[in-house]
């Protein structure tokens, strides 16, 4: 299996997916060599990890500085995190190159690859085997382009590549099926829906948000947005509800939690729309800060434009906290206890987040509704249906 | 002697619309959807109409032609039948001729189809004389038996018909109440004197109401002669079958031969020697009382339960009724006829059976229709319309005070 991210390294979903599925599909009975491209101390006694720059090929680390879900114009951006190699297509390319001598030298059945980063070293696993391949498609340029025009050519042809080798494509959504069959001309049959799942929340305290509950006790109520300030996350739509939100209800405080290319231009959308007093921007949060947020919200909002699955919601409704959710989302295929919004719909959001805000019975409906779904909603699921597919292509 | 005695009930509430939290102090049209959705209450009423009433109505002018044995009754909500003058006069037509026959009961409720008879005695006792009125307008004749909204029972409400003259009132047919008894009987509420009370035969009435159409049951295709040879295999005295009327065409789609059944179903029934037809009021009339029952706590047609709790069991529901009636007073005294008007249609019980959640522990999403995506848009609509109703309320108190 060809990853790009595992817990605690990680900067998305993809790591988290990526961790619940392997567990899972051990506890089925399955052995996971887990490639990775870079040494990283990853602690997982149920799964074997390989790391593609062990033995040093080429006299290249490949310390890859990559976040999964980083647009290329993005990546060369942001010198600040420790860059070996500022071009994400040779950190890719390297990775790939190892695919073919790994697959050699270990023993398996079926080649897997999450994501673009890592089709690449699938392909190249494939052609050197002969061995089956699998692709899980967690998101898509189109995706990450947050349905603005511009995709990377390249790693369009990199995912079309994987998606066109692969014998079967395993898609998280069929809102990501639907963009695969229209936008890779994958045919349909070929491409699986495999929603993600959501594991026991072993979370650590001892966060440092804890202050932000001091707000609260004002009667003041707060509502959340997490995950990564881009265009792809609709962060935007975010602030322009909470615009019509204070305007009704300005006992209302707005968190948004996490990092990324648009985080420079909504702190000045936020100062536009006069919402200083009542917008707080936290940065990135991970492990107990990021649990302790979701708790102490009132509400998790999940504006995105395209969201192929989207994995924060499960984490909030696991703690309890109800969640609005665009329904150009994945997850809004599995979720009933939710509500449910049109991304650019900002005067029904705004509304939703005001009846959830101001009836304590709609909030302890969803809540407790919420809990109970999210606790349903199992990697072991997911597992079954994967090996479903692999039963498929070995006997 | 052994009687069929069916009551087909007609309702269609008033769906609020996605009525938004900026509508509040804005907007006091609460009903008045226009969009395709099934929150058109315009669209559906036609629809329904189209589908259901008319044709099973004519099928049924044309049943009592053919069998002047037959005899059927009908309970039909006062907002059922208000949306119907307006929107499909033809079905109000149709029901008068039927009624006309002489051969047709009607019974009465409330005009509203609302919980009242739990939250407010008074209100409740308004709504079924108002249900009194419209059934004299249009049909001419005055109901002498009563069914409670949701065939939601209790011994107070026996006692209440009792006191009011009824001869009889109808409800469900729950095995844990009856225990050993049967619901093919006629039976006394507790304590009352002379009024009687008529139990549903849920098994036979859900058969073609809910299992007609199911082909994972083992008896289907239900044929009206095996249903007719079932009917005849019942011991008692009277069968009961109460199911909605909407089963004709809405609920049971035509292509799945639901009218061929009807039609066919009086001939099949015909060949049980000593098998008749009969009314409630003539099943009341024909047969001694079995025994009294006694029902203490409150008893529904609806789920396992049998109880209010698809309407008023989780915390959406509880808060919405709770906030809705506390308004009472307000509304009431505050003597404006559009507001008191609104308040009632707000009573009707549908609105908290679409916020019901109960699908979510035994999975049956389906068993709980709605208009809404889920119940809490169901809740955010009602709410937010309660609110509004709350504004004018207060401003018609400031003006008179």
């Amino acid at each position: 299996m060809f990853g790009w991210e595992f817990p605690p390294f990680h900067s998305g979903g993809l790591g988290v997916a990526c961790l619940g599925l392997t567990r899972a599909l051990t506890q089925r009975g399955y052995e996971v060599l887990f490639v990775m491209p870079k040494k990283l101390d990853v602690k997982t006694p149920w799964a074997k990890m390989l790391f593609a720059d062990i033995d040093n090929l080429e006299g290249i680390a490949v310390n890859s500085p990559l976040k999964a879900y980083a647009t290329s114009s993005g990546y060369g951006k942001r010198p600040d995190e420790g860059v070996y190699a500022n071009d994400i297509f040779g950190e890719v390319a390297r990775y790939t190159l190892s695919g073919a001598r790994i697959a050699r030298h270990e023993q398996f059945d079926v080649i897997y690859a999450h994501d673009w980063l890592s089709f690449g070293a699938g392909v190249e696993a494939k052609r050197a085997t002969g061995k089956p391949l699998i692709v899980h498609v967690h998101a898509t340029e189109f995706d990450r382009c947050g349905g603005a025009s511009g995709i990377n050519e390249h790693v369009y042809a990199v995912e079309r590549l994987g998606m066109e080798e692969a014998d079967i494509v395993v898609a998280v959504s069929e809102f990501t099926k639907q963009t695969i069959v229209r936008h890779y001309g994958i045919p349909e049959g070929k491409v699986h829906v495999v929603h993600n799942g959501i594991d026991e929340s072993t979370a650590p305290s001892g966060g440092r948000v804890r202050q932000l509950r001091s707000l609260k006790e004002d009667g003041r109520k707060i509502v959340l947005f997490l995950g990564r300030i881009t265009l792809q996350k609709g962060p935007d739509y975010f602030l322009r509800a909470a615009q019509k939100v204070v305007a009704r209800n300005p006992l209302v405080t707005f968190v948004v939690s996490g990092s990324g290319d648009m985080e420079e231009s909504i702190m000045r959308l936020s100062a536009d729309l006069g919402l200083s007093e009542n917008v707080l921007f936290t940065g990135f949060l991970s492990g107990a800060d990021r649990h302790e947020m979701y708790t102490a919200a009132d509400l998790f909002v999940m504006p995105s434009v395209s969201e192929p699955f989207g994995i924060a919601p499960l984490e909030s409704m696991k703690l309890g906290t109800p969640v609005i959710i665009s329904r150009q989302s994945g997850v809004s295929e599995v979720v009933r206890h939710a509500l449910k919004v049109d991304f650019w719909d900002v005067e029904e959001m705004a509304g939703k987040i005001l009846s959830v805000v101001g009836y304590p019975a709609l909030h302890r409906s969803l809540s407790e509704n919420a809990r109970n779904e999210a606790d349903r909603l199992t990697w072991a699921d997911a597992a079954l249906k994967v090996d479903g597919i692999v039963g498929e292509l070995v006997h | 002697m052994k009687s069929v005695c069916f009551y087909f009930q007609v309702h269609q509430p008033y769906r609020v619309k996605r009525y938004r939290v900026f509508d509040i102090g804005n907007d006091p049209e609460y009903f008045n959807d226009r969009s395709q959705s099934d929150l058109n209450n315009r669209r559906i009423a036609e629809k329904v109409a189209a589908k259901s009433y008319i044709p099973a109505t004519k099928l049924m002018l044309e049943l009592l032609r053919r069998h002047p044995e037959m005899r059927v009754s009908f309970s039909f909500s006062g907002v059922a039948l208000e949306q119907l003058e307006r929107y499909a006069p033809e079905a109000i037509e149709l029901f008068k001729q039927v009624v006309d026959t002489g051969r047709v009961e009607i019974l009465g409720e409330t005009y509203y189809h609302s919980l009242a008879f739990f939250y407010s005695p008074t209100e409740f006792e308004r709504q079924v004389t108002q249900h009194r009125d419209i059934i004299r307008r249009i049909f001419g004749v005055r109901p002498r038996v009563f069914r409670n909204t949701e065939l939601s029972y209790r011994n107070d409400l026996g006692a209440w018909a009792d006191r009011e003259g009824y001869a009889g009132i109808v409800t469900e047919g729950w095995d844990p109440i009856l225990g050993w008894r049967s619901p093919n009987y006629v039976y006394k509420p507790k304590g009352a004197a002379n009024s009687r009370l008529l139990l549903k035969n849920y098994r036979l009435s859900d058969d073609v109401a809910f299992r007609f159409s199911s082909r994972d049951w083992s008896e289907w295709p239900l044929t009206a002669e095996k249903f007719g040879r079932w009917i005849g295999e019942v011991e008692g005295d009277t069968v009961n079958l109460f199911m909605d009327y909407e089963t004709f065409g809405e609920h049971q789609w035509e292509d799945t031969g639901i009218f061929k059944f009807l039609e066919a179903l009086p001939q099949e029934l015909a060949k049980n020697p000593g098998l008749d037809f009969k009314t409630p009021s003539e099943v009341i009339e024909s047969y001694e009382v079995k025994d009294e029952v006694d029902i203490p706590h409150i008893l529904t047609w609806a789920d396992t339960d049998r109880d209010l709790t698809a309407w008023v069991g989780n915390p959406m529901q509880k808060a919405a009724i709770e906030a809705l009636y506390s308004l009472e007073d307000d509304v009431v005294l505050g003597n404006d006829r559009r507001l008191l008007e609104d308040w009632r249609k707000l009573q009707t019980s549908d609105h908290f059976y679409y916020m019901c959640t109960k699908w979510s522990q035994d999975g049956d999403v389906h068993a709980y229709f709605s208009p809404y995506e889920s119940p809490y848009d169901a809740y955010i609509a009602y709410m937010n319309a309660l609110s509004d109703l709350r504004l004018r309320a207060g401003k018609r108190q400031g003006a008179r005070a």
